[in-house]
């Protein structure tokens, strides 16, 4: 999908981005993470030419970006930002109808594509189409982000940041809701952010970068467990290591097949650490477990979590 | 507008309107309150041009003088705010500032040799005056536009030109406004002075007063001439109310 070949990135003889290679596999949801000025949102933004590539090159479904017209390419890459960006202007539904009305989509379809969007982050459309974005509160305004971002079905989605302002409720929620669309629709993502904690909870696929360079790639579970080096190690956090690995496995992964429990069950894809947290809320060292329909598949059990 | 009727009856705009337009149209029955005020003028009321004649002609004057300083002063604001001009960004602004720091008298004075008498030296003169402000607020205007705004249009595939007329404009336009405001009513007061060299003005009444003596008419000249400039400030403050109430 993404194909990203030694992309260099200098300002005033400094590179910011270095040497950067990495491919993004169709469907992925890639999560770029490093500190503050690592150089993360310039690469984000080298993908959609926002900043010009010095030197290396970007391929997205193998054809070269700088062989395709700036304001074309952008048309077809979804993108939202921390502090959204939002026309001021306009109505919600003229925010969200932004790209489709760029591509001259017929108005009928812009307003079915509207409304299906607005459902989709859960913004009641007769509630939320003609108001204004400084009538929402921060966490409405980053789903109109969101869904003007995927309002002309983009192949790529890049988002730079875009929970990072909001506080912690409503960004916990728009981190489940970014998981559900991404099961949805299967966009391929690329996700900036400097919080272990959201790309721990987003990503199929991490990428950690610092001072320019990519140091270490792989699926989450991955970097936790193998950290490249001393600095990954420090990033992904020594403390609280063991709640992050919790938080990356699934109950899936250690179920006892066959057996039976007593109480609620809790579903086959949730992550370890919400099965821990019911045994301890509960006061139970067994849960039963339960898969997508519900039916009972089988245990999981506390001596399971620290295998 | 809602529905409460007193609501227009409590605006001032419209008494001040009202009032304009009454002295405007129906100067002459104040001839015996005139006759009493201003015992020595003879005749009380102007006769050589009616008031709606004098004023139509200064309106002229000025919609002229602030809608080409309105053109030239937002594309100039526009050219310095791009990248391709933003080197000339300091000699506009200069440029502007001496227009304003120069007397309009003087620029009359310069411009009736070249021109010749009539209505185009007081164009000119006003034009050079209100520049700067219409400059300097445009520019503010579109540098108020918030960077992250431009940059999501810019990421979502926004050619140049149509960040400027969807996105910069309308945001820039309060406060476009409120210098075209200021340009016009510094316009308004200044257009008087024209009526020394040829132009036809509310400052006709108030120079031929000051030739012949006729304190009367210099009083009709100078209440109309600020009636009008007040109404057309309250004008600009209402729909600059009504742009901001659009952007919110």
């Amino acid at each position: 999908m993404i194909e990203i070949e030694r992309a260099t990135k200098r300002y005033g003889g400094r590179p910011v981005v270095e040497g950067f290679s990495l491919n993004i596999v169709e469907g992925e949801f890639c999560v770029l993470i490093g500190p503050s000025g690592c150089g993360k949102s310039t690469l984000l933004r080298m993908i959609n030419r926002l900043v010009p590539i010095d030197e290396g090159a970007i391929r997205i479904g193998g054809r070269d970006i700088r062989d395709i017209p700036a304001e074309a390419l952008r048309r077809r890459i979804g993108y939202a930002i921390q502090s959204t960006g939002l026309f001021p202007h306009w109505t919600v539904a003229d925010n969200v109808a932004t790209v489709p009305r760029l591509l001259g989509w017929p108005p009928a379809r812009i307003r079915e594509r509207v409304e299906e969007l607005l459902r989709m982050l859960r913004l009641d459309p007769d509630g939320f189409r003609t108001r204004y974005p400084q009538q929402l509160s921060g966490g409405e305004q980053q789903r109109v982000g969101v869904a003007r971002a995927l309002a002309a079905d983009p192949e790529l989605l890049l988002m730079d940041e875009p929970f990072a302002a909001l506080d912690p409720i409503n960004r916990d929620r728009l981190q489940d809701e970014l998981v559900r669309i991404h099961r949805l629709t299967k966009k391929t993502i690329l996700f900036v952010t400097h919080d272990i904690e959201e790309a721990l909870r987003l990503a199929t696929r991490m990428a950690v970068m610092d001072r320019g360079r990519l140091v270490q790639e792989g699926r989450p579970i991955e970097i936790l467990e193998r950290p490249a080096d001393d600095f990954v190690r420090d990033f992904v956090g020594r403390q609280g290591l063991g709640l992050k690995l919790l938080s990356v496995r699934r109950v899936g992964d250690r179920l006892r097949r066959g057996e039976t429990a007593e109480g609620e069950p809790v579903p086959l894809d949730a992550p370890l650490r919400e099965a821990f947290s019911a045994m301890a809320q509960r006061r139970t060292d067994r849960l039963p477990v339960a898969d997508a329909e519900g039916r009972p598949v089988g245990v999981i059990a506390l001596a399971d979590l620290v295998r | 507008m809602t529905g409460r009727p007193h609501r227009a009856l409590a605006s001032p705009l419209l008494w001040v309107g009202l009032f304009f337009l009454a002295l405007l149209l129906r100067m002459d029955e104040l001839r015996p309150l005139l006759r009493r005020a201003f015992p020595q003028a003879h005749p009380a009321i102007y006769q050589r041009a009616s008031f709606p004649a004098l004023f139509l002609s200064h309106l002229e004057l000025v919609v002229a003088a602030s809608l080409s300083a309105g053109l030239v002063g937002v594309a100039l604001a526009i050219f310095v705010t791009r990248r391709a001009g933003e080197d000339f960004r300091g000699i506009v602004n200069a440029l502007a500032a001496v227009g304003q720091t120069f007397p309009p008298v003087a620029v009359l004075a310069v411009a009736v040799p070249v021109v010749g008498f009539g209505p185009l030296p007081t164009v000119i003169a006003l034009f050079l005056y209100g520049l700067l402000p219409i400059v300097e607020n445009a520019i503010a205007g579109l540098e108020g536009v918030p960077a992250a705004v431009r940059e999501a249009a810019r990421g979502m595939g926004f050619s140049e030109r149509a960040i400027l007329v969807q996105v910069d404009l309308p945001l820039a336009a309060p406060v476009m406004l409120a210098g075209l405001r200021t340009s016009v009513t510094i316009g308004i007061g200044t257009a008087t002075i024209g009526s020394t060299v040829g132009a036809v003005t509310l400052g006709t009444p108030i120079f031929d007063g000051l030739a012949g003596n006729n304190l009367a008419f210099i009083a009709e000249g100078a209440v109309l001439t600020a009636l009008f400039a007040i109404l057309t400030d309250m004008l600009f403050a209402r729909l600059e109310l009504r742009l901001r109430r659009g952007i919110g």
